[in-house]
């Protein structure tokens, strides 16, 4: 897995301060849907002492979607003179009604892949009687992406595009977890790529409320495991410091124009996590300003609803670390990647699919 | 969702930009890193250029993004 002779001393290294740190049971989560596929493919929870749990929290943004948007976006996409763009991942997740994209648009409605939401710009430039709607999903790794997007067909006078927000924050929903009775998380792997936008002061607040360590890591296997044992270091020592293992992409300060962007066109406020309910604080709304730009009021649509998952599904506990995917009586019975149930099996990154594909 | 490639800055035109990915040019949008140059490195996510690199960075993250598309190319193609 990683090849080299030097790659596979600092695997052994820190697998042996893993082994040494851990000393009674741990539970410690990763938020990062990437963590979640490179834990699973290299098959990292093996190196692990079996007190030490690692679970997936709410790391993918798919997963996390509410099932009302997607009905929104699926009714927009049937409106007539309209397209709904998206980023290929939400086409299979079904919405609260349990249609998908990708079904609606089997059925004429009007859904296109895009790479970037530059490239909706575009389609909007090309096509000014279309109106066209970008699904605004993501984290703060994707949405200064998006508005710059906006600030583009501002910018460009593009009047007929606009974006359907369901922008989720991360460091506040890890504090919010940690804060749920029924949650024992004692130390976070913190996202790389969100960590490059935000930086690493960013997790101050949540090392200092939920009294845990905050350790970023980039995605490579030794990356991740040396991440995961200055975390249990941690905790054997009492300490929740926050630091920065992904150097090479992750500073102080983040991206400072990016963290500008957002401020310029977003305002915090509530939002609704899919199968977890509202956490204050953790969303994006597009400022009064921006509200041309914003299709919720564009359209009319309400704001989004924390819907019920389908029945027997346990999303909404596995996303919060409550239990691992096999502890769900759905997993690999009636719920398959084929024959999906929950977000978590549907989406690629997510948990209940990498647990299915690559085993714990 | 979140993952991010190394490309290279090859020409800009106002705010996008055309970075190179192991030989193939594309369209990078160029306005959160509103100080990169052409022949920089930048991690690039959803089309847009997220961060700046310096070269030995970018290479040791493109040699980690090769060994992950090696055997991923479902998951890789999420933005």
């Amino acid at each position: 897995m990683t090849g080299a002779g030097p790659a596979r001393v600092r695997v052994e290294a820190a697998v042996r301060r893993i082994r040494e740190a851990v000393a009674r049971p741990l539970r410690i989560m990763e938020v990062c849907g990437t963590h979640t596929m490179a834990i699973g493919r290299h098959g990292l929870r093996s190196l692990f002492p079996p007190d030490l749990r690692l679970l997936s929290g709410p790391g993918c943004p798919v997963c996390v979607t509410p099932g009302s948007d997607i009905d929104q976006a699926i009714d927009l996409a049937r409106r007539p003179g309209t397209v709904v763009t998206t980023f290929g991942d939400m086409l299979r997740v079904p919405g609260a009604r349990r249609e998908t994209l990708d079904a609606a648009r089997a059925a004429g409605a009007h859904v296109r892949i895009v790479y970037s939401a530059l490239d909706a710009v575009e389609l909007a430039r090309n096509e000014p009687a279309t109106e066209v709607v970008f699904i605004g999903v993501g984290f703060e790794t994707t949405s200064p992406t998006i508005a710059a997007a906006m600030k583009s067909a501002r910018e460009g006078g593009v009047a007929n595009f606009s974006v359907l927000p369901s922008f989720k924050l991360v460091p506040p929903a890890m504090t919010a977890l940690c804060a749920a009775p029924d949650v024992r998380i004692e130390g976070f792997l913190c996202p790389g790529h969100v960590s490059a936008i935000i930086g690493v002061r960013a997790y101050a607040p949540v090392a200092e409320a939920a009294k845990v360590p905050c350790v970023i890591a980039g995605f490579d296997p030794v990356d991740i495991l040396e991440g995961v044992a200055g975390i249990v270091e941690q905790v054997r020592d009492g300490r929740h410091e926050v630091v920065n293992g992904y150097p090479r992409a992750v500073h102080e300060d983040g991206n400072p124009a990016a963290l500008a962007l957002l401020e310029e066109i977003f305002e915090v406020g509530d939002a609704a996590w899919r199968g977890i309910g509202v956490i204050p604080r953790t969303g994006l709304n597009v400022r009064e300003g921006w509200a041309a730009l914003d299709a919720r009021r564009k359209f009319g649509l309400p704001a989004p609803e924390p819907d019920d998952l389908p029945e027997g599904c346990s999303c909404g506990l596995v996303m919060r670390g409550v239990i691992v995917p096999p502890e769900c009586p759905l997993f690999r019975g009636a719920c398959t990647p084929a024959a999906p149930v929950g977000p978590c099996m549907v989406s690629s990154e997510g948990a209940c699919a990498a647990y299915h594909k690559y085993g714990g | 969702m979140c993952l991010a490639i190394p490309g290279r800055i090859a020409r800009i035109e106002g705010d996008v930009g055309f970075a190179e990915f192991g030989g193939a040019e594309r369209r990078v949008g160029l306005m959160l890193v509103p100080g990169a140059r052409v022949g920089d490195w930048v991690l690039v996510h959803a089309g847009y250029a997220i961060q700046t690199l310096d070269e030995e960075e970018a290479l040791e993250s493109l040699r980690l993004f090769e060994e992950l598309l090696a055997d991923e190319p479902g998951a890789a193609g999420a933005p």
